[in-house]
C-alpha cells in the first residue's frame, strides 16, 4: 500500500482473484456466469416485481419454506461438485499430483463439509419444517413470521459468503471443523478461515432464531384439542430439533467468535502460546457439533414416520415409543460430544463414559427402526418414490449405525480414527439418515407446496441411482479405512488403494446421474402438471392436518381452525365424514404483512461478514450501523398485520369447493381402511 | 387500558419467545464463563487477577447496575399505572445508571490496557476481556434499546405494542443483572481473594 493512500480496501487486492489454479478459475467463472444468467433470465422474463412482492419480501411460512429448499438444492449442487472433484482426484492421484493442487484440494474438502452440513442440510430441513409444521398443527403461520424471514436471509447471507469465496479470495483449508492452531492466524494468515467463520456465525444466528420461532409456534399455536401426545411425528421431531437449535448453536457462535478474536485481535484462546488451550475449541465446537447431527437427522425421522404410515395405509406403530425415543435422543445428544476426539488426550475413564453414552443412543434409534418396520407389517404398501427412499434409508442406516457402535468403542476408534472408515461412517448416517429423508419429504409434500405431484417414474429411477451410487461410493471407503488410508489425501503412493478409489469415484458418478434424473423429474413434472394436478389437497390419502388444506394452500391455510380429537386428526375428520364440510360462515383473518426488513438486515449482515473477512473496517462499521437502524425501524412498527375479510375468505373457499366438486376420483383405493387393523388381502 | 393487554395471546407468544432467547443467550454466557474458568490461571508470565482487579471499582459498577434494575422496576410500575411522565423519568434514571456502569467498565479496560494488561497479553486476559466485554456490550445494546423505547413512548404513548416491548426490555435488563452477579462471583471475587 503506497504511503498516503487511505486504507479503504483493507487486504483486498487484485491477487484475490483465483489465478492460482485453472480449475479454481473455471469454478469462479461458472459461479459468476450462473449468477449473471439467473439475474438476466429474471430480467428478460420481467419477473422482478413479482419476485420482490411475492417471494423475497414474503413472510408467509410456505413461501419462506420453498425459498429455503431452493437454497438447499442450489447448495447441494455446489457441494456435490466438490465431492465429484475429490473423488476424481483421488481416483487418479496414485504417485502423481492429479489435477488439483494441494491448496485447492484442501479448500474443496473444507467447503464440501461446510456447505453440505450448514448450507444444504440445514436449509433443507428448515424449509420442510416451515412448509409443513404450521399446517400440521392447524396454525395460520409461525409465531414470528418476520423473524422467520430474517432467519432465511441471514442463512442466505452466510451461503453467499461461501459462494463469494470461490471468486474473491480463498475458502478455508482447515476442514469443516476448522481446528486451531492450524486455523489460527499464525498458520492461516489469509482470508479462508475468516470466510468460514463468518459464514458459520451468520447461519448459526439464523438457526438459533429459527429454533426459538418453532419452539414457540409448536408450543403455543396448536389447534384446539391437539395435546402434546397428539402431535404428528414431524412436529415432535421439529420441536426437538428446534430445542437443539436454540440451545446448541450458541456453542458454535462462541467457538467461531473466539477463533475470530484470536485472528483479529491477537487474543490467545486457542493459540499454542501465551496460555491458549486448543482443546477448548474442540470441546466448544462439538458441544454444538454433536447435537447438530441430531438437528439434521430428527426431522428426517419425522418425515419417514409420515411416509411410512401414509403409504402403508396404517396408523403409526408405537407412536408413544417414537416420541419418547425422539426426546431421549435429544437429551443424549448433549452427552456424547467427546466421542469426536477420543484420541486427543482424555483419560480412559472419560473416554469410557462417552463411549458408553454413545452406544446408548443406538437404543432409542433401534426402537424407531422397529416401529417403522412394524408400521409396514401387514400394511397395504404403495411403492411411491418417497417410500423407496424410506426403505433405502432403513436398510442403509442400520449398516451405518453398526459402524457407529464400532466407532463408539474407544480402542477401535484409536485404530480407525482419521481414516476413510470414519468418512464412510458419517456419510452412511447422513446421506440415508438425513438426505434421503429430505428427498422423501420433497417427493411427499411437493404437491402440497406447488399443487401438482412429481412424476414417479423418473423419481424411482433417480432413487435407484442414488442408492446404488451410495453403496458404490462409500462401501469401498470402509474397506480403505481398514487398509489404513487417512481421510483428506490429495495424493498417495499405495497402489492397493487405487481400485477401491476408482469404484468410489464411479459411485459418485452414479449419484451424479441420480441428481440429473431428479432435475429431469422436475422438468417432466412441470410439463405434465395438468395430468399430475392435485385437486383435493390430499393426493396420498394422508392422515395429518396439512392434507386438509388446498394444494397450494390459501395464505391463511385454514379458513376455520379444525378441532382435533386424537392422533391423525385429518384421518379422523375423513372417517367422521366432516373433513370437507362447508362451514356456515367465515370470519375475518389477521395475517402478517410482507416486509423487506428481513432481506435488508440479512443483506447488511452479508456486507458486514464480507467487510470483516477483508478488514474493510469502515464498511463493517457502516453495515453494523445500517443494520441497527433497520432493526430499530422494524422494531418501531406496530401495524405489521392486515385483515383478510370474511368475504375474501369466502370467495377463496368457494373456489376451493368448486375445485373439489370437479376433482377426479383419487388414484388411491378408497376402500375403508381401519386404522391399525390388519387388512384383508393385499398383504405383501 | 393497561390491564387488558397483559394477557393477550400474541403477548404470551412473544413473552415465551423472548424467554427462550434469554435462555439461549444464557448458554452463550455459560460457555464463555466456562472458557474463563479454564483459562483463568493461564497468566503466561503476565499480570495476574490479583494484580489487576480493584474491588472498589467493581463494587461501584455492581451498585450502579443493581440500582438501574431497581429503577427499571419502578418504570414498569409506572407503566402499569399508565403514568407516562413518571415512566420516562425512571427510564432516564436507568439510562444514567447504566451509562455510568459502562463508563466505569471502559475506564477499567483502558486502565488495564495502559498498564500492559491488554487482551493479547495472555489467555487469562483474553478470556477476561471477552467475558466482561460481552456483558458490557449487552448493557450498551440495552441502553440503545431503552432510548429507542423512550422515543416510542414520547411519540406513541403507552400503547399495547410499546408496553409489550417495554416488558421484554425489562426481562433483558434484569437478566443482565443476574449475569453480572455471576461475573462478580466467578471473575472478581476469586481473583482478589
Amino acid at each position: 500500500m503506497p504511503q498516503g493512500v487511505p486504507d479503504v480496501f483493507g487486504r483486498l487486492t487484485i491477487d484475490a482473484l483465483p489465478l492460482y489454479s485453472g480449475v479454481a478459475m473455471f469454478g469462479a467463472f461458472v459461479t459468476v456466469a450462473g449468477a449473471l444468467s439467473v439475474l438476466g433470465l429474471i430480467t428478460w422474463m420481467g419477473k422482478w416485481r413479482y419476485l420482490w412482492t411475492e417471494w423475497l419480501t414474503s413472510v408467509d411460512h410456505k413461501r419462506i419454506g420453498i425459498m429455503y429448499v431452493v437454497l438447499a438444492l442450489v447448495m447441494l449442487m455446489r457441494g456435490f461438485i466438490d465431492a465429484l472433484m475429490m473423488r476424481s482426484q483421488q481416483a487418479i492421484a496414485l504417485n502423481s499430483e492429479g489435477y488439483l493442487p494441494p491448496d485447492h484440494f484442501d479448500q474443496i474438502f473444507s467447503s464440501h463439509g461446510t456447505i453440505m452440513v450448514i448450507f444444504m442440510a440445514m436449509p433443507f430441513l428448515t424449509g420442510l419444517i416451515n412448509i409443513v409444521v404450521p399446517q400440521q398443527i392447524g396454525a395460520r403461520d409461525v409465531a414470528f413470521p418476520f423473524l422467520n424471514s430474517l432467519s432465511f436471509w441471514l442463512t442466505a447471507g452466510g451461503a453467499g459468503l461461501v459462494l463469494v469465496s470461490l471468486v474473491i479470495g480463498k475458502f478455508s483449508t482447515a476442514g469443516w471443523t476448522g481446528y486451531p492452531p492450524y486455523s489460527g492466524i499464525d498458520y492461516n494468515p489469509y482470508v479462508g478461515v475468516d470466510y468460514w467463520v463468518w459464514a458459520l456465525v451468520l447461519s448459526g444466528v439464523a438457526s438459533t432464531l429459527t429454533g426459538i420461532n418453532f419452539i414457540v409456534t409448536i408450543l403455543k399455536m396448536r389447534a384446539p384439542g391437539m395435546t402434546l401426545m397428539r402431535m404428528p411425528l414431524l412436529t415432535w421431531t421439529a420441536l426437538c430439533a428446534s430445542l437443539l437449535m436454540a440451545f446448541a448453536f450458541p456453542a458454535l457462535t462462541v467457538a467461531g467468535g473466539m477463533l475470530e478474536l484470536d485472528r483479529l485481535f491477537g487474543m490467545h484462546f486457542f493459540t499454542n502460546d501465551a496460555g491458549g488451550n486448543i482443546m477448548m475449541f474442540a470441546n466448544l465446537l462439538w458441544i454444538w457439533g454433536h447435537p447438530e447431527v441430531y438437528i439434521l437427522i430428527l426431522p428426517a425421522f419425522g418425515v419417514f414416520s409420515h411416509v411410512v404410515t401414509t403409504f402403508s395405509g396404517k396408523r403409526l406403530f408405537g407412536y408413544a415409543s417414537l416420541v419418547y425415543a425422539t426426546v431421549a435422543i435429544m437429551f443424549l445428544s448433549f452427552a456424547v460430544w467427546l466421542h469426536h476426539f477420543f484420541t486427543m488426550g482424555s483419560s480412559a475413564n472419560v473416554n469410557a463414559f462417552f463411549g458408553i453414552a454413545t452406544m446408548i443412543i443406538a437404543v432409542p434409534t433401534g426402537v424407531k427402526v422397529f416401529d417403522w418396520i412394524f408400521t409396514m407389517y401387514r400394511g397395504r404398501i404403495r411403492f411411491h418414490t418417497a417410500m423407496l427412499f424410506t426403505l433405502g434409508f432403513l436398510v442403509t442406516f442400520v449398516i451405518g449405525g453398526m459402524t457407529g457402535v464400532l466407532l463408539a468403542v474407544p480402542p477401535v476408534d484409536f485404530l480407525v480414527h482419521n481414516t476413510t472408515f470414519l468418512v464412510a461412517h458419517f456419510h452412511n448416517m447422513l446421506i440415508p439418515g438425513a438426505l434421503f429423508g429430505y428427498f422423501a419429504g420433497l417427493q411427499f409434500w411437493f404437491p402440497k407446496a406447488f399443487g401438482f405431484r412429481l412424476d414417479e417414474r423418473w423419481g424411482n429411477r433417480a432413487f435407484w441411482c442414488w442408492i446404488i451410487g451410495f453403496y458404490l461410493a462409500f462401501m469401498p471407503l470402509y474397506y480403505l479405512g481398514f487398509m489404513g488410508m487417512p481421510r483428506r489425501m490429495e495424493h498417495y503412493n499405495v497402489a492397493e488403494w487405487q481400485p477401491h478409489l476408482i469404484v468410489a469415484a464411479a459411485g459418485a458418478g452414479l449419484i451424479l446421474v441420480g441428481i440429473i434424473l431428479m432435475i429431469v423429474q422436475l422438468v417432466v413434472s412441470v410439463r405434465r402438471r395438468e395430468e399430475l394436478r392435485d385437486h383435493t389437497g390430499d393426493p396420498w390419502n394422508g392422515r395429518t392436518l396439512e392434507w386438509l388444506t388446498s394444494s397450494p394452500p390459501a395464505p391463511y391455510n385454514f379458513a376455520v381452525i379444525p378441532q382435533v380429537r386424537g392422533l391423525d386428526a385429518f384421518h379422523d375428520l375423513k372417517e367422521q365424514g366432516i373433513a370437507y364440510a362447508r362451514p356456515k360462515s367465515y370470519e375475518d383473518i389477521r395475517l402478517p404483512k410482507n416486509t423487506a426488513s428481513g432481506l435488508i438486515i440479512g443483506g447488511f449482515a452479508f456486507v458486514f461478514g464480507f467487510a470483516m473477512v477483508w478488514h474493510l473496517w469502515w464498511l463493517a462499521v457502516l453495515s453494523v450501523l445500517a443494520g441497527l437502524v433497520a432493526v430499530i425501524i422494524r422494531g418501531s412498527q406496530d401495524d405489521t398485520e392486515y385483515t383478510m375479510t370474511a368475504k375474501e375468505v369466502e370467495a377463496i373457499e368457494n373456489a376451493r369447493y368448486e375445485q373439489l366438486a370437479r376433482a377426479p376420483r383419487p388414484e388411491f383405493d378408497e376402500e375403508e381402511v381401519i386404522p391399525g387393523a390388519p387388512l384383508r388381502g393385499g398383504v405383501i | 387500558m393497561p390491564a387488558d393487554f397483559l394477557d393477550t395471546e400474541r403477548r404470551s407468544e412473544k413473552a415465551l419467545g423472548f424467554w427462550v432467547y434469554l435462555m439461549s443467550d444464557a448458554i452463550i454466557f455459560a460457555l464463555v464463563f466456562a472458557t474463563y474458568v479454564v483459562l483463568s490461571h493461564n497468566y503466561a508470565g503476565g499480570p495476574t487477577a490479583h494484580d489487576l482487579f480493584d474491588l472498589r471499582r467493581t463494587f461501584g459498577e455492581t451498585m450502579l447496575l443493581l440500582f438501574s434494575s431497581a429503577t427499571f422496576g419502578f418504570a414498569t410500575l409506572a407503566m402499569l399505572e399508565g403514568n407516562r411522565a413518571r415512566l420516562l423519568v425512571w427510564l432516564v434514571l436507568t439510562v444514567v445508571l447504566g451509562a455510568g456502569f459502562v463508563a466505569l467498565e471502559i475506564g477499567e479496560f483502558l486502565g488495564m490496557i495502559e498498564a500492559g494488561a491488554s487482551p493479547e497479553r495472555s489467555a487469562f486476559l483474553s478470556a477476561f476481556f471477552t467475558l466482561v466485554g460481552l456483558h458490557g456490550l449487552h448493557v450498551s445494546v440495552g441502553l440503545v434499546w431503552i432510548i429507542v423505547l423512550m422515543g416510542q413512548l414520547l411519540i406513541k404513548g403507552i400503547t399495547p405494542p410499546v408496553a409489550s416491548r417495554l416488558f421484554r426490555l425489562g426481562l433483558f435488563w434484569h437478566f443482565l443483572d443476574i449475569i453480572w452477579i455471576g461475573i462478580f462471583s466467578v471473575v472478581y471475587l476469586p481473583g482478589v481473594l
